[in-house]
């Protein structure tokens, strides 16, 4: 699969690491529900670096749509939870 | 499939099945598209070159703290070797609000490079993919046949403007930094402008410098008084008679004036 990370670029992660991101992902929401600054920064990074470490990057000039897109790796409490609502931080 | 993960990226996507959808014919959304993306390219070199200016200013300010700091520093020297223990204080108290400054500033640099290195390869992602889809875009017009080509644009177009957003959002993102940078870039000027700081690049002198160039003229008075006082030895009476002669002249010479006026 294909999994974005904002300001980063692309990965192409192998299926099998479904679980694994799974798992990490649902501690970034219960750290984002919890609203504790440093535990949703940990919560992140533990993320994204699960992401870059299983997956290799995309080549630049391809043009395929990411099953997964992560916040980038400086992003604040607030700006991800600006991301997850549909009005929010992307543009278009 | 869990949360976060997929919520952002369901909203990527319909963003762009939006786009996709409002168009009659998808190779319009192709060309349209397309010149979006040069537009959004342009706006991530435009945004690039405002963070390469904002870093510039905070060097200049960064360099010309640092000379004030120096100045200060020899000032206190100068001031401590003509006993004004006083004006030594001061000057080093100065230097040291000047260094603080000084501090956030790097900080703040330290910030911008970080910012500029990021659209640098935002930008050069963009470009490649932008020149990728120009090619498809060529491709799926010249072989059209609206059943197979629909979905081929549409993957092409998602492809892209997962890209477009993600970048847009790096844009406004940097913006707001440097808007914020040279708010601050600003208070900063106006510190040095207004004598707070001193601009001694303006050739401006300080009240410091003041006082030393004061001090130095004082005791320069007074070895010319000394020296003057040693060559006119005794005979008071020579300049009381210039004046004696000097002072009917200048009274005859002022009710002309007032004639000449009224």
């Amino acid at each position: 699969m294909i999994i974005r990370i904002l300001a980063e670029g692309q990965f192409e992660v192998a299926d099998s690491e479904i679980d694994k991101l799974n798992e990490l992902d649902a501690q970034l929401e219960t750290a984002i529900d919890g609203g504790d600054e440093p535990t949703f920064a940990a919560a992140l990074g533990a993320l994204l670096d699960r992401v870059r470490d299983a997956g290799s990057p995309v080549a630049l000039d391809a043009l395929v749509e990411s099953d997964l897109v992560l916040p980038y790796e400086s992003a604040s409490l607030v700006e991800v939870r600006d991301l997850l609502s549909d009005d929010g931080l992307i543009p278009g | 499939m869990s949360s976060v993960m997929k919520r952002i990226s369901l909203i990527f996507r319909s963003k762009a099945n939006r786009a996709l959808d409002a168009a009659e014919d998808p190779r319009e959304t192709l060309d349209y598209s397309y010149v979006k993306q040069q537009e959004l390219l342009q706006k991530v070199r435009r945004g690039l070159a405002d963070v390469a200016t904002s870093r510039k200013r905070l060097e200049l300010q960064m360099q010309q703290l640092d000379q004030q700091s120096k100045k200060l520093q020899d000032q206190a020297q100068q001031a401590l070797g003509a006993g004004r223990e006083d004006l030594a204080r001061e000057a080093l108290t100065r230097r040291s609000a000047l260094q603080q400054q000084g501090a956030d500033l790097a900080t703040q640099h330290a910030n911008l490079q970080a910012e500029e290195e990021k659209l640098t390869t935002a930008s050069q992602r963009l470009q490649a993919k932008v020149e990728a889809f120009r090619t498809r875009k060529e491709t799926l017009k010249a072989t059209y046949t609206a059943a197979e080509a629909q979905t081929k644009i549409g993957e092409a177009f998602s492809g892209v403007s997962e890209e477009m957003g993600d970048v847009g959002m790096a844009i406004e993102r940097a913006e707001d930094k440097t808007a914020t940078m040279q708010a601050r870039a600003g208070a900063v000027d106006e510190l040095i402008a207004s004598g707070a700081l001193e601009d001694h690049v303006s050739g401006g002198k300080d009240d410091i410098t003041r006082e030393l160039e004061q001090m130095s003229s004082d005791s320069e008075v007074e070895a010319e008084l000394a020296r003057m006082k040693g060559q006119v030895g005794p005979g008071p009476g020579a300049p009381a008679q210039i004046e004696g002669q000097g002072a009917p002249a200048a009274q005859q010479a002022a009710p002309t004036s007032q004639e000449d006026k009224a």
